[in-house]
């Protein structure tokens, strides 16, 4: 078994007198796909939010390679190599698809903002690596040919691929992907499933939230179960198949959505 | 999409009317007083210009007279009370107005959308009230009898000559205006085509995503409003030079407006959208002098049905190319 990449230590997410993460605990291991399921109002975005910083938690830590990084601001903590992308399709919409992997390739800086429009060698060669990168992460993806269309103007599934190639651009350790298949049809799924497969084959951890379940047991190596904010199961998707609480949680639509 | 040797056959035309055709212009039908509004266009091209960056990172800045005021007092009491040399306080006036912008950024810009802009509405009436209430800025009465800028000299060398002496300062004046209002519209442009216009676009579409990628959003955000500020201080340096005085008046709530229509109507995706909307938002209004008391309501009406017409603003018209990032 791999070592333990990010440790999620009792943490809890209390809105008023809501709460949405509830005591959670688990570890993330390095080259693991982990999903994380539940259903909906489980705190699964919560969960992603706390990870990657952009809330802060009520109490317990999240912990990545020996460090606290929960609190710390969200650019501070990518800047760790814990990444996340969004729901629906979060991209830079007035660029071209090409710009904003180049955008987001800022963690790769090595030139000051001023040296950027200066136009020092620095910032040239740091461009021209971008550029290459970009186009790397574009042929990987499979964008190659729409580079240089607005990103505005792709269809749902190349968005979604483009997102995660947003998150790539940052050279991530941990890439948490919120919702990757989301309003895919199956062939779209299945199809996004290999290029996740194929960022974990990279050598990136992939934690990712997902609703769905068949996706989700062809792809996981584990799974978290959460439900009103606690985690309820963890284990290999042959485990949680096979779990009476996960059944219960599920109850009366565990034959569809578990997809067993 | 226009080619490079377009667009610098544009540039190189527009820069030869501007140095060389509109004094000749000018010379050759004695409309002397036109000097001072195309003066007065560039200067407030610059202060737009900086409204056009803040803009850029998607925040409606409606503040800039603030800053135009503070450089204006910064380089009026340099050069009265202190006796530094005018050139010098250029940017002396833009880096304060900087300063000051920094510490009243930094707060406020964790604002977006009406509440941002509102916040920077009433800052040009805190500078106002403040340039009334120091000690420094002599108050109500202003600062009077500026002198005119002095020569600049390198090595026994007149590069720049004693506006005091000049047969015509305000021909000098022009040119000082106009080459200045130049070289911060290159350095907009620049700015604008480098990986920071990049990432203030970025900043503009989405910052949380953004932020996802390891942008540091609040660091930049200040930075885009003090590089506006910046160009709204030596906008108002260079006004005060040129009525040789300031008044807590000189810039006004209102000409914190016309700053962000100006860009509003040139365009916001185009670097020249606010030199083309100060352009005809002030030609226009002097032209409309002649229809006396209707002139308010044709130029509303008039400004009303162009931005109906033209959200994208009037280069939009032209179809110069876009800075392809801008907002839609």
């Amino acid at each position: 078994m791999s070592a333990s990449l990010l440790q999620i230590d009792h943490l809890t997410k209390r809105y008023g007198g809501l709460v949405a993460v509830n005591d959670v605990s688990f570890d993330l291991r390095e080259r693991e796909i982990l999903s994380v399921i539940g259903p909906n109002g489980a705190g699964k975005s919560t969960l992603f939010k706390l990870i990657a910083s952009f809330v802060r938690p009520t109490a317990g830590k999240v912990t990545f390679n020996g460090e606290a990084i929960s609190g710390r601001a969200p650019h501070v903590v990518a800047r760790k190599g814990v990444v996340r992308t969004f729901q629906e399709a979060t991209i830079f919409k007035g660029m071209t698809v090409r710009d904003n992997l180049i955008a987001a390739h800022h963690l790769m800086s090595r030139a000051s903002l001023f040296g950027f429009y200066a136009g020092t060698s620095v910032a040239r060669s740091d461009e021209a690596k971008f550029g290459a990168s970009a186009d790397e992460i574009l042929a990987f993806l499979g964008l190659t040919d729409l580079a240089n269309e607005p990103a505005s103007t792709l269809p749902q599934g190349h968005l979604r691929a483009l997102g995660i190639a947003i998150g790539l651009s940052t050279n991530p350790k941990v890439l948490l992907l919120d919702e990757p298949f989301a309003g895919m049809n199956h062939d779209e799924t299945m199809h996004a499933v290999n290029l996740v497969k194929g960022v974990r084959d990279r050598g990136v951890t992939v934690m990712l939230v997902e609703h769905d379940m068949p996706a989700v047991m062809k792809i996981s190596d584990r799974i978290v179960v959460l439900n009103f904010g606690q985690k309820i199961a963890e284990g290999t998707p042959a485990e949680i198949q096979s779990n009476e609480r996960v059944i219960e949680a599920y109850l009366g639509v565990e034959d569809e959505t578990i997809g067993m | 999409m226009m080619s490079n040797t377009v667009k610098a056959t544009g540039l190189l035309v527009l820069v030869l009317v501007l140095l060389a055709g509109v004094p000749l212009g000018i010379g050759a039908t004695g409309r002397y007083d036109i000097y001072y509004t195309l003066t007065l266009i560039s200067l407030l091209a610059i202060a737009s210009a900086g409204v056009w960056i803040t803009f850029y990172i998607g925040r409606i800045n409606i503040g800039q007279g603030a800053y135009a005021l503070i450089g204006a007092y910064v380089s009026a009491i340099l050069v009265a009370t202190y006796g530094v040399s005018f050139w010098l306080t250029i940017p002396l006036a833009g880096l304060f107005a900087a300063l000051v912008s920094v510490f009243i950024g930094v707060p406020i810009l964790r604002l977006r959308g009406v509440y941002f802009a509102m916040v920077t509405l009433v800052s040009t009436e805190v500078a106002r009230l403040s340039a009334l209430a120091l000690p420094i800025t002599n108050g109500a009465k202003g600062m009077v009898n500026l002198p005119l800028p002095g020569p600049i000299s390198l090595f026994g060398l007149t590069l720049v000559p004693d506006f005091g002496k000049l047969e015509n300062p305000r021909l000098a004046f022009y040119l000082l205006s106009v080459i200045i209002m130049l070289i911060c519209f290159a350095g907009l442009y620049r700015l604008v085509h480098s990986r920071l216009g990049l990432l203030f676009s970025a900043l503009q579409q989405n910052e949380e995503l953004a932020a996802s990628t390891g942008v540091n959003i609040a660091y930049l955000r200040v930075i885009a409003y003090a590089i506006s500020s910046f160009l709204g201080g030596i906008a108002g340096a260079i006004f005060a030079a040129i009525s040789q005085s300031v008044y807590p008046s000189s810039f006004t709530t209102a000409d914190s407006i016309n700053f962000m229509l100006n860009c509003f109507l040139g365009g916001l995706g185009y670097v020249l959208g606010p030199l083309v909307g100060t352009f005809v938002l002030r030609f226009g209004w002097e032209l409309l002098f002649q229809t006396a008391q209707y002139q308010l309501l044709i130029y509303a009406v008039a400004l009303i049905a162009l931005m109906l017409v033209l959200p994208n603003g009037l280069l939009s018209l032209v179809g110069v190319r876009r800075t392809g990032r801008g907002s839609k």
